[in-house]
Order: structure tokens, then C-alpha cells, then sequence
């Protein structure tokens, strides 16, 4: 099977609030500036697919009015998945894979101002034991925070660290939401939203869309000097029984490590979808990247648009191998309470 | 004349749906045990008991049959205070939610904690349900937990 | 399933969410337009397609529709269908009349409603104009046009009007 690589990438800068601008003028600005990076336009492209959830909008499909933003006559191969655009990727690899397309346009889109993005989220689980008592994402990311906090998996040290070194790379990140920076008193000193997480450890609402451009090898030369492989590419899901769950554990980050062989590589450079403090620590610990430089984008915490941050991850990981010309790049996205699927995407630079 | 131009146009709009969920087998004998004010949960072949009862173990994929009567009682496993409800919690008072292993359970249960203060929580101490007056067989058939004093 | 182990009743289960809808710049320009009784579609600067109600962008090239057009509130009917059953929360009586609009100069039709015709005269090609509320009633919505009604004009060809390739 063909080799897939990542030639292109671009993000909106991320903003607290649309305004007047909807998903269409926020989706159009980055599928352009992806193109005109690569010097192509939609007639370069064999399949398009993007990630959305139609309830950030507030209607059943309504991630096609996304699709307004994109040149489709003659008519397109497209596709979408009710999901962060990180699945979009891996969806579009496997078009690729199979043969149907050499070239691919990711798009992520979502506006979580309109709506009270932890009503929608929590609409997400188990309509029957679990949504009825409206549990909100911070509720349920704070109950797996204490657990790893009682077992010592991690310590609020940590968690503190995470934020303020968040802050303090948002600075290399011209579409980065939040760039103040945050000292360590101004940490302790704010309060508790779901104990133990408080505003600083949790994401921002945002708004915002990216655009990536993969290409099999046949074709990656054509748009690009410099793509980058994903050379593994893996995810899988834990069950929606969440007492079932051991929250101080993650069998899906376990299942990446065995199935993309991760163990033994030496990873330039991290980006994780870690949108609250406590995950950071938890997964570098469990990816074995406490010496790699992680979230140099400033991850999440400092700009989280819901659908895209996967996808996000991936694209500045992309970015960072090639401004910095190294090697091996991992990215992670994912979705659901207490990081119950998770997809790793190991990049790298050489074919 | 006013000029009507706006350059932002906003409206408040509402979405609401109502379902009509079917519980199934497992599930309707679960619910049908809140609103008798018990708490059921399955046992799997290898003795493991899920509560609240799921139709399947997620680990081995076996279907459960075998209903067993579990709590009322529980231990608090995890738990995260939220000091100022949302809101769409159904609590409006300072309240925990917590993942409660009912007394012969070997899974946890999502659901609140009330009538305490923060530091009264913590894991592992005892809780009990409170029921509902009105029950409608459903997961809210227990307004909340509260410590077991 | 045996009937012991039949599901019991349904229950209900009520799903409730808020949401301050903004409407992007195109839709404003233009329901600021309909505000004042005025149609304004956008076209296309590479494809010159005109767009009404307009989305922002063009699905032929995948750029932003940058021009307004004014357009009249004169059309055709492109295509309709009859209606019998009512629209909740509406005061509209069935059986009644849906249609396809297409706006003179415009690329695209538009939904809307036919009336002042009896049900069996209507027909594909129709000539129509738009029949409006007071003027004191106008807000920033389509409804400010009630229906369209027909116009002693001869009848459209819709074979013309197909959306022009580029």
C-alpha cells in the first residue's frame, strides 16, 4: 500500500467569538491559504472529508453548509465524520490507501460560542445512566484528574506546570487564543470550576477551522519539497461504561504503543489534544516523553477549537518537522469523557 | 428614520426534542428496580457484577443475563466538587458529582453527591441513595447520594 | 424475545439546548436588504453567478461571492409541489403551495410559497412576483414576503434556466 504524507497545513486564527463570521467564512480562509501554499486548487484533489459536530451548531446536518466553502462542481468525492477532523485524516489515508485518491483536503470546523458547549458534550455519552444527570466535560475530565492525583500518577505541581509553560509557548503561535502569561500565584489563586480542575486548567471556548492537504507518494513531490510521512497511524476506543473504565490507566495509549512500535523511537517533538492540565503529564508519562518537547504550539489549553484540535495537533506537529527539520514527530488526538478514544500519529521527516 | 443596518445579526434559538427511548431487557429490569427504590445490577460467568447492569461486559463482550441485587449502599471511588452549579445541572446548590461502587459491585456508577460539604468528600468513604418521590423509572429515580453518617 | 423479556414501555426522553445563532456576513448583508424590501443576491467574480438567498461563496470555483446583485422580486416558478399537511406552529391551512423560485437574473431558486391561484392552475414556468407585507411589518426575514403570486406574463421555458455551466 502507497505511503501517505502530510503536505500542507493551515489554522484560522482562534478566536473567542466568531462574531458575524459562520463556518463557511471561517472554513474558506484556510482550504485558501492550504491551496495557494501548494499552488493547487480542488481540482488537485481526489477526496475531501472533514470533521464537525452538528450540535455545536444547533441542527441535524449541518455540517453540510460547511461544504458551501468548498468548490464542489463539478461534483466531489467527500465525506464527514461527526467527529474531530483527526478521524477526517484517517478516513481520507484509508481512501488513499485503498487506491481511490492520491490527494486529500481535511477540513475542522466548530464554533462553541453559540451554544453552552458543556450541555451539548454532555449530551454525548450514555443516554440512558450517564446524560440524564447532565454531566458536564469538566465534571467528568476532574473525576479522571483525581484519581490520578490519589494514586499519584501525577501532582498538582504538574498540573500548574502544564499551564504556565501552555502560556509561555502560545508566544511561538500567532493563532493562539490565550497568550497571557500565567505565574504560579495567579495559578493558586484561581478558583475551583470541578475540583480538582480550575479555569486555568481547562480550555478556552474557541472558534475556529483548519485545512490539511495529504498525498500518497506518487504525488507528495508534486505539491511539496518537504512532506512529511505518517509513517503510523492508530486509534481505538474504550467502552462508554465509564465505572467500567480504570480511569488511572489508558489501554487505548497502550494499544498505539504496541501497534506503532513506539517504544523505540526517539520523538523530536510532541503535540498532544490534551484540553485539561492533567492529561499532559498523564500521557507523556504513559508515551514515555518527558524529555521530548511537548505542546510547543501551546496544546489546547491556549486555543481548543472542539473538531479541529485533533487535527490541530497533527498539523503542528507536521509544521515543527518541517521548520525545524527533525525527524520523528508524535501527535495525539481525542474524543470523549476521561480521554476514552485516543489516536496516536507517529510523523516522520525520511520516507 | 432609523437606519436598520446591523452589522451582527443575532437570535436566541432553542432546540429541543423528545424521544421515546425503549430500554431493553436488561435495562427495563434496572430502571423498573429504582423506581422500587433497588438497585440492580448483571453478573457476568466469570463473577464479575456491573452496576448499574449492563447488557455486556466490555472487556469479554459476553451478553449478561444474570440480574443480582447490589447497594443500596456504596463507596465513593472519584469524585470532583462543583461549587457553582451550571445551568443545566440538575442540582442548584453546591453539589459533587462521583463515580460510586455500589456495596457488591465490582464497576462504579456516575452520579451526585448532596448534603455535604466539600471537605466531608472524600474516596472511599460510604454513601447512601436519597429517592425521589415521583419516580419514572429512570436513572433520576435517585435524586442524589449523600455520606452515610 | 420471549414476552418476559419484552421491553417495557418507551420513556421519554427530553433533549434541550440553547444557542445564540449569529448569521455570517452574507446572510446579513442580505436580510438587511430584505429589511428595507429590497432582494440582493451575491455573484461570483470569477463565474458570475448570481446566488440568492446568498451563502458567501461560490460551489462552481470555491471563492467568495464579493458582488451584490440588486434583483427584482419578479420570477418563475422552477419547480412546486402541494402540500396537505399543516406546518406546526403555523396558521397556514393545507392543502397549499411550495415553490421552487427562480428570481429574474438569479442562478439559483429559492423555497417559497404560491398563492392567490387556484391550486390546479399552477404550473412549471409560471410567471410570479412577490406579494408583501405591510411595510410597518418588515423584519429581517424572507417573511416579510408573504407568498408570490402569478402576473399576466407568458409563461418561462425552465429548460432555459439551467444553472449555466461555466
Amino acid at each position: 500500500m502507497k505511503k501517505v504524507a502530510v503536505v500542507g497545513y493551515a489554522q484560522h486564527k482562534i478566536l473567542p467569538n466568531a462574531g458575524a463570521l459562520n463556518e463557511v467564512e471561517l472554513i474558506m480562509p484556510v482550504v485558501h491559504k492550504v491551496f495557494n501554499d501548494l499552488g493547487i486548487s480542488q481540482d488537485d484533489i481526489g477526496f475531501t472529508c472533514s470533521g464537525s459536530c452538528d450540535y455545536l451548531q444547533g441542527a441535524a446536518f449541518a455540517f453540510v453548509e460547511g461544504l458551501s466553502a468548498i468548490q464542489t462542481s463539478p461534483p466531489i468525492k467527500e465525506s464527514h465524520v461527526e467527529m474531530d477532523a483527526a478521524w477526517a485524516l484517517y478516513e481520507s489515508m484509508l481512501k488513499i490507501k485503498m487506491g481511490d485518491a492520491d490527494t486529500a483536503l481535511i477540513y475542522g470546523f466548530g464554533k462553541s460560542s453559540p451554544g453552552n458547549l458543556d450541555s451539548i458534550i454532555s449530551l454525548q455519552m450514555d443516554p440512558y445512566y450517564i446524560s440524564p444527570l447532565w454531566p458536564d466535560r469538566v465534571s467528568l475530565a476532574a473525576l479522571q484528574a483525581q484519581i490520578l492525583l490519589q494514586q499519584k500518577i501525577i501532582t498538582h505541581d504538574e498540573m500548574m506546570a502544564t499551564v504556565i509553560e501552555a502560556r509561555n509557548n502560545a508566544a511561538n503561535n500567532p493563532n493562539a487564543l490565550l497568550t497571557d502569561h500565567v505565574s504560579e500565584d495567579l495559578y493558586q489563586a484561581d478558583s475551583l470550576i470541578s475540583s480538582p480542575l480550575r479555569g486555568f486548567d481547562c480550555p478556552p471556548i474557541s472558534d475556529g477551522a483548519s485545512a490539511m492537504v495529504i498525498a500518497s507518494e506518487d504525488k507528495a513531490f508534486e505539491f511539496t519539497d518537504n512532506p512529511i510521512w505518517i509513517e503510523g497511524i492508530d486509534h481505538s476506543i474504550e467502552s462508554s461504561n465509564l465505572g467500567s473504565r480504570d480511569l488511572a490507566t489508558s489501554p487505548t495509549i497502550q494499544n498505539a504503543i504496541t501497534n506503532l512500535n513506539l517504544k523505540n523511537i526517539n520523538f523530536d517533538v510532541a503535540e498532544l489534544h490534551t484540553q485539561f492540565s492533567h492529561e499532559v503529564p498523564f500521557l507523556r508519562k504513559l508515551l514515555n516523553l518527558t524529555n521530548v518537547p511537548t505542546n510547543l504550539s501551546g496544546g489546547p489549553l491556549v486555543g481548543n477549537v472542539m473538531m479541529c484540535a485533533g487535527l490541530d495537533a497533527i498539523g503542528k506537529t507536521f509544521q515543527s518537522l518541517v521548520r525545524d527539520q527533525s525527524d520523528h514527530g508524535i501527535a495525539h488526538a481525542s474524543s470523549g469523557p476521561c480521554l476514552q478514544h485516543n489516536m496516536v500519529v507517529h510523523l516522520e521527516r525520511h520516507k | 428614520m432609523n437606519d436598520s443596518k446591523i452589522n451582527l445579526l443575532e437570535a436566541p434559538f432553542e432546540l429541543s426534542y423528545k424521544y421515546k427511548r425503549s430500554s431493553g431487557p436488561i435495562m427495563s429490569k434496572f430502571f423498573e428496580g429504582l423506581s422500587q427504590k433497588k438497585i440492580f445490577g448483571t453478573k457476568s460467568k466469570a463473577q464479575k457484577v456491573f452496576a448499574p447492569a449492563a447488557e455486556y461486559d466490555p472487556d469479554t463482550r459476553e451478553a449478561l443475563t444474570e440480574i443480582v441485587e447490589v447497594g443500596p449502599g456504596g463507596t465513593i471511588e472519584s469524585w470532583s466538587w462543583v461549587n457553582s452549579p451550571r445551568s443545566h445541572h440538575l442540582l442548584k446548590t453546591p453539589f459533587a458529582f462521583a463515580l460510586i461502587k455500589l456495596d457488591g459491585a465490582d464497576t462504579a456508577m456516575l452520579h451526585m453527591v448532596s448534603d455535604c460539604d466539600e471537605s466531608d468528600l472524600s474516596t472511599g468513604k460510604k454513601v447512601l441513595p436519597v429517592w425521589s418521590e415521583n419516580p419514572t423509572e429512570a436513572i433520576t429515580d435517585i435524586n442524589y447520594f449523600i455520606l452515610e453518617s | 424475545m420471549s414476552d418476559d423479556q419484552a421491553p417495557k414501555d418507551y420513556k421519554e426522553s427530553f433533549i434541550h439546548l440553547e444557542y445564540q445563532y449569529t448569521a455570517g456576513s452574507a446572510t446579513t448583508t442580505f436580510l438587511n436588504q430584505v429589511k428595507e424590501g429590497r432582494l440582493v443576491g451575491q455573484s461570483c467574480p470569477k463565474c458570475k453567478a448570481v446566488y440568492v438567498p446568498p451563502r458567501g461563496s461560490c460551489p462552481r470555483c470555491g471563492i467568495a461571492t464579493s458582488i451584490e446583485v440588486p434583483l427584482t422580486d419578479k420570477g418563475c416558478v422552477e419547480s412546486f409541489t402541494v402540500v396537505h399537511i399543516p406546518i406546526p406552529g403555523n396558521p397556514i391551512v393545507p392543502p397549499y403551495v411550495c415553490a421552487m423560485i427562480r428570481l429574474d437574473e438569479a442562478d439559483i431558486s429559492f423555497l417559497h410559497l404560491v398563492q392567490d391561484i387556484e391550486i390546479d392552475q399552477i404550473r412549471i414556468g409560471m410567471r410570479v412576483q412577490a406579494v408583501w407585507k405591510p411595510k410597518d411589518e418588515w423584519t429581517h426575514s424572507l417573511e416579510n414576503i408573504k407568498w408570490f403570486a402569478p402576473i399576466d406574463e407568458p409563461d418561462v421555458d425552465v429548460s432555459t434556466l439551467r444553472f449555466k455551466p461555466s
